[in-house]
């Protein structure tokens, strides 16, 4: 199911750990979708120098947290604002489709991990990083069914196809 | 090296005999069984020798009883549907629990858009039902109750003749899911006062897609699979003779070696359960103490989720399964598990072993061995315990 650069980054994670004196953290995800991500920065000058991450999430996660720590140290903060979640999969070999919401957390933690620093930096307060996933998706043109990803019309309550709730999540799942 | 195999609920190896068997009938060469000269005939010996050996593994009166399906799913949706359709005359309710398989609860969900409504009854923190509150659902408009036998996730047993007795009284068909019972544990459908029961034949080292679904003389149902009159005029279609031919096999073996086998998966689960608890702290075992499938073992692992552990498990040869969102394509947890009250994390790090035959005391070593350090590797990397150990 996965790549190989996937699975070595998976087997071999590059920059495990946390920062206690970091200069950004970004914290993201919850549980409720399976994957949780903490990411730390140390930044000199205006390059970062060092990244460290933890997570909680299945092979595409930890994979995702790997690389994009990977690819983050010793870019300057402006280059790394460039790297997006489709760099980062892209840069794993792809990703299976259903795992493409890892790549958001990674992409989301260094984001936000920057944002942080540059508060820190200018004096302003951090305020709590939170990141819900909607269960809708975040594509621009057609709906589709996430878990199946069957077309779906506006308003349906259930996928036609596989039968899943497609609005809101509910429970149990009658 | 040998892979492993602790993924036994997923699916089963064939038994040598049946094996066997279906290598034979594939050089034979049977012809359509229902087809009126000698050729058909000898075809038609056979499915019925096939049909005599299911029939006597679960205890069905007549073998006519027995009908073959493409396997679990399909006798689900035959049996759920079937009765729905036929009955919708006389109401569209139907009494569900809040643990059943995929295809049971998928199935009522497509009821519902055609105006169906269903009660959902909870489980208690083991996944057992209480058949007093399954009582207490059925309305005057209820056409049918389906509870399964014996969970997939977590392996707890209901109590299904009990709930028999209840549907008996009020006159309302009773359907039970037992892929995960039939050929494992002893199922008697005369003792347990159900109307339909499911069940497959790759539980039970028998064949990937086939399936029984038993269904009681008397029974209105519609078919699911409209056509010729094969399988008593319940199932329509030329029977997959080799399929059948198996399952008949496997059938036989299952009833004789049961016993035995059913001791010898205590012995392992035990070892296996005591091994969890000795050697990995802040983990759950799932499921009724007593109640409870002898080959499964399911256990919540905290702090880590549950494909992580898969895969690492699978690089040290060690094939486990796990109900993580993520593995599982969904995004949400399993309502198993949180139906038994699990936390959403702790139902994401949860893994299921299923033994098979085949399986050593030697086998359940190694996993321990490969999952504590597969455990370690992964709660080092986890923010969930890096909390847990600074709030320690």
């Amino acid at each position: 199911m996965y790549s190989q650069t996937v699975m070595d980054h998976f087997k071999n994670p590059r920059n495990v750990g946390e920062m206690k004196d970091a200069d950004g953290v970004g914290e993201v995800g919850n549980p409720l979708c399976g994957d949780m991500m903490s990411l730390y920065i140390k930044v000199k000058g205006d390059v970062i120098d060092d990244v460290k991450f933890l997570t909680f999430g299945c092979g595409a996660a930890i994979a995702v947290s790997s690389m994009i720590t990977e690819m983050a140290k010793g870019k300057t903060i402006e280059e790394a604002k460039k790297i997006t979640n489709k760099s980062v999969a892209d840069a794993l070999e792809g990703l299976p489709k259903n795992k493409l919401h890892c790549s958001n957390l990674g992409a989301d933690a260094l984001h936000l991990a920057i944002s942080d620093y540059e508060r820190k930096r200018d004096g302003k307060p951090t305020p709590k990083a939170e990141r819900v996933e909607p269960l809708e998706h975040d594509q621009d043109e057609h709906c589709y069914c996430p878990y199946c990803d069957a077309d779906v019309t506006e308003g349906m309550e259930y996928c036609t196809a596989c039968g899943k709730k497609v609005q809101g999540a509910d429970f149990p799942v009658i | 090296m040998n892979i492993i195999n602790l993924d036994h609920i997923s699916g089963t190896p064939l038994a040598p005999e049946v094996q066997d068997a279906m290598i034979n009938a594939i050089h034979k060469n049977y012809a359509n069984p229902s087809s009126q000269h000698q050729l058909g005939d000898e075809a038609a010996e056979v499915l019925q020798k096939a049909r005599e050996q299911v029939a006597r593994l679960i205890n069905s009166k007549l073998e006519k009883e027995v009908v073959f399906t493409s396997g679990g799913t399909e006798s689900i949706n035959h049996a759920i549907k079937g009765v729905a359709l036929a009955k919708a005359e006389k109401g569209k309710h139907i009494v569900t629990s809040n643990i059943e398989h995929n295809a049971v609860l998928r199935s009522l969900r497509r009821l519902r858009m055609l105006e169906y409504q269903v009660t959902s009854v909870p489980v208690d923190e083991y996944g057992r039902v209480n058949p007093q509150e399954v009582a207490e659902a059925i309305r005057d408009d209820t056409i049918l109750v389906t509870i399964m036998h014996s969970n997939n996730e977590i392996g707890t047993i209901q109590p299904i003749e009990e709930i028999g007795k209840i549907t008996r009284e009020r006159k309302i068909l009773f359907h039970s899911d037992a892929v995960c019972s039939v050929g494992i544990v002893p199922i008697d459908v005369q003792k347990l006062n159900v109307d339909l029961l499911s069940f497959a034949a790759n539980q039970y080292n028998g064949p990937a897609g086939m399936g029984g679904l038993y269904i009681r003389q008397g029974t209105g149902l519609w078919p699911l699979l409209d056509g010729g009159v094969q399988e008593n005029n319940k199932r329509a279609g030329t029977e997959n003779i080799l399929g059948i031919i198996g399952m008949g096999v496997a059938s036989e073996l299952a009833a004789r070696q049961m016993d035995r086998r059913i001791e010898q998966m205590r012995k392992l689960k035990e070892t296996c359960i005591q091994g969890l608890n000795n050697r990995i702290d802040d983990i759950m075992i799932n499921g009724h103490p007593e109640f409870s499938l002898p080959n499964l073992v399911s256990v919540s692992i905290k702090y880590i989720e549950g494909e992580g552990i898969v895969l690492m498990l699978d690089e040290q040869n060690i094939a486990v399964s796990t109900r993580s969102a993520c593995a599982a394509g969904a995004l949400q947890a399993s309502h198993v598990l949180l139906s038994i009250g699990r936390e959403f994390a702790d139902a994401q790090g949860t893994l299921v072993v299923g033994f098979g035959a085949e399986n050593t005391e030697a086998d359940v070593d190694r996993f321990l061995d490969a999952l504590k350090v597969a455990v370690d590797t992964l709660r080092s990397m986890s923010p969930l315990y890096r909390k847990a150990v600074e709030n320690a």
